[in-house]
């Protein structure tokens, strides 16, 4: 499967017109959908249209960005003008947004070729993308596993060729479990780097989006189209964005690179531990050197995020009401009936059981006990952080804790699902840059993940690091048999 | 602990109209996770400072100057009821 690099010199060369890289992916997903429903929504004719308009400016003999005529799947989740945007929803079944997120919006002028819009957990609240009230999308790996969760759609697309690249949002490990448990590479970056703008919001204190990628430079690529400040979203950050693959080395030499003690404790697969660490003698190989680093209060991460995120999505859904947009209920008696059976109907049970803790998180009498005192623990991580950066460049971990699991396995228990978040929550609460790049296979032939966290806006050496390990390697040139 | 009367509290806060049965198994579900919660208690907080925001951006403003929305009838017509450009809502007063 070619990359972002190798399509552009295709269609500088003439070999193949940006329609026809359309069209490939089109028949890949026509016929890749049936089983793995990776995508809610195929935007066919948007994307020719799209597609034509790059040639006809190579044919006029304009130049052309990278992205231009290279075909991206985005999540439900981000609005974009004209097309449905469901976030998985039965509530947002019929919005149709009046406007384009500012991250689509980057990626429109740049000429990259929207396929569609990829399935997600609905709301992106879950580990599995079974959530989502349209559709289950099939792990390419194995079609009887999950892809992970909640970008799941967005990390199968690109795993199994239907698109080259795509976008999700990550708020505890949405783009980098999946990542994991699809065998590519995705990153979270710092919070603050990419505009949220257009982001449907699920918790605004902890939401990033990021790219997916078969490669690391092809998701240093996306990262480098979608960054930078935007006065539509207050936490963008005032930063020069670089171009990510300038950091690009092919040894390690003088890197410090810490191991996080903690992630390597009891529930850890034993497939997960061996192949992560044999990652590691690798990345030491490079020339890093490497440490352990201890975070004991690492492990408080899904605690306190399980406070956190609910009790900010609670306050965000509060607008889904059924009165200016979405779903609302027949025959209504009155405006309170309205609300109430409008929410009830058009949410599935995790996002209610979420708007549930969270209410109740934030309810009088309850609000020092539990959301204030997970943001003290939050600093509390932040610090354990703060101190690991003192002595390495990065840090690293396994991604999940396993491989990607059955379909149907975690759903009875929601407390099961939230625990395969450990190692990657504590990245979103701290706001770091961290990113998943393969590192092999277990005895079932399902991908393993390395993460790689970074500093505050450290994203240059996550690059990298990953991309210094995955040239040593063959993992990422593996593709799944569909 | 949480009871099933607290959860019926709870869900009429957050405007949802639950079944009986969505209370029975919430509130088994959430007393398992508030049960999680507890690990919170063998960390000292005291004269730790909250975190609202990982990356903290201070004194952010922009011109407070209107625009004209070009969208209008865009979003008008998202609405699930309207009347011409008004927003259409089943009745607010009720008897009691």
């Amino acid at each position: 499967m070619a990359s972002i690099r190798e399509l552009h010199q295709q269609l500088l060369r003439k070999e193949r017109s940006a329609v026809e890289i359309a069209q490939a992916s089109l028949e890949q997903i026509q016929a890749l959908e049936p089983t793995l429903h990776s995508f809610l929504h195929v935007t066919r004719d948007r994307a020719l249209e799209q597609a034509s308009r790059v040639d006809a400016k190579l044919a006029a003999k304009e130049a052309i960005p990278l992205l231009a005529g290279i075909p991206i799947g985005i999540k439900d989740n981000l609005c974009t003008q004209g097309v449905p945007t469901t976030c998985a929803s039965h509530i947002l079944q019929s919005f149709v947004p009046p406007y384009e997120s500012t991250v689509t919006q980057k990626l429109q002028d740049v000429g990259a070729v929207m396929m569609g819009k990829t399935n997600l957990d609905e709301f992106a609240m879950g580990g599995s993308t079974e959530t989502s009230a349209f559709a289950k999308t099939a792990n390419p790996w194995d079609v009887s596993r999950v892809p992970g969760g909640s970008s799941g759609g967005s990390a199968a697309a690109v795993a199994s060729g239907e698109c080259v690249v795509s976008l999700g949002s990550d708020t505890g490990g949405s783009i980098r479990q999946p990542a994991s448990f699809c065998g590519i590479v995705g990153m979270k970056p710092t919070y603050g780097l990419v505009s949220r703008y257009g982001l449907v919001a699920f918790a605004s204190s902890l939401d990033q989006i990021g790219p997916f990628g078969r490669s690391v430079e092809d998701a240093a690529i996306l990262l480098g189209a979608i960054a930078g400040y935007d006065p539509k979203d207050s936490t963008s950050l005032k930063v020069e964005i670089p171009d990510y693959t300038q950091f690009f080395t092919p040894d390690l030499k003088g890197k410090k690179v810490g191991i996080i003690t903690e992630t390597f404790g009891e529930g850890l697969d034993a497939d997960v531990e061996k192949a992560v660490r044999a990652a590691i003698d690798q990345i030491k190989a490079l020339g890093a050197e490497i440490q352990e680093i201890s975070c004991p209060r690492f492990r408080y991460g899904i605690a306190a995020y399980y406070i956190i995120a609910p009790s900010e999505a609670s306050a965000n859904l509060a607008r889904y009401d059924g009165v200016r947009y979405g779903t609302r209920v027949e025959n209504a008696e009155d405006l309170m009936d309205m609300y109430t059976r409008t929410r009830a109907e058009g949410f599935g049970a995790e996002v209610k059981r979420r708007i549930m803790i969270g209410t109740y998180a934030l309810s009088a009498g309850y609000y020092d006990a539990y959301y204030l005192k997970a943001q003290k623990v939050r600093t509390l991580i932040k610090q354990d952080f703060e101190k690991a950066f003192e002595s390495v460049d990065v840090l690293v971990s396994p991604t999940a804790p396993t491989t990607a699991f059955q379909s149907g396995d975690k759903s009875a228990d929601p407390l099961s699902m939230y625990l395969i978040d450990l190692m990657t929550i504590p990245v979103n609460l701290a706001g770091l840059p961290g990113m998943s790049v393969p590192c092999g296979f277990d005895s079932q032939g399902l991908p393993i993940g390395l993460q790689i966290i970074g500093n505050v806006l450290r994203e240059d050496q996550v690059f990298q690091v990953a991309h210094a390990y995955e040239q040593a390697t063959e993992w990422h040139k593996q593709a799944p048999q569909l | 602990m949480i009871d099933r009367e607290q959860v019926q509290k709870v869900a009429h806060l957050a405007r949802l109209k639950l079944t009986p049965d969505e209370e029975e198994q919430f509130t088994t579900q959430l007393n398992d996770i508030l049960d999680y919660f507890e690990q919170l208690s063998e960390l000292d907080v005291t004269d730790v400072q909250p975190t609202t925001r990982a990356i903290d951006v201070s004194n952010v403003v922009r011109p407070d100057h209107h625009q004209p929305y070009g969208q209008r009838e865009a979003l008008l017509e998202n609405a699930p009821d309207r009347d011409g450009e008004f927003f259409k809502v089943p009745k607010i007063v009720t008897g009691d």
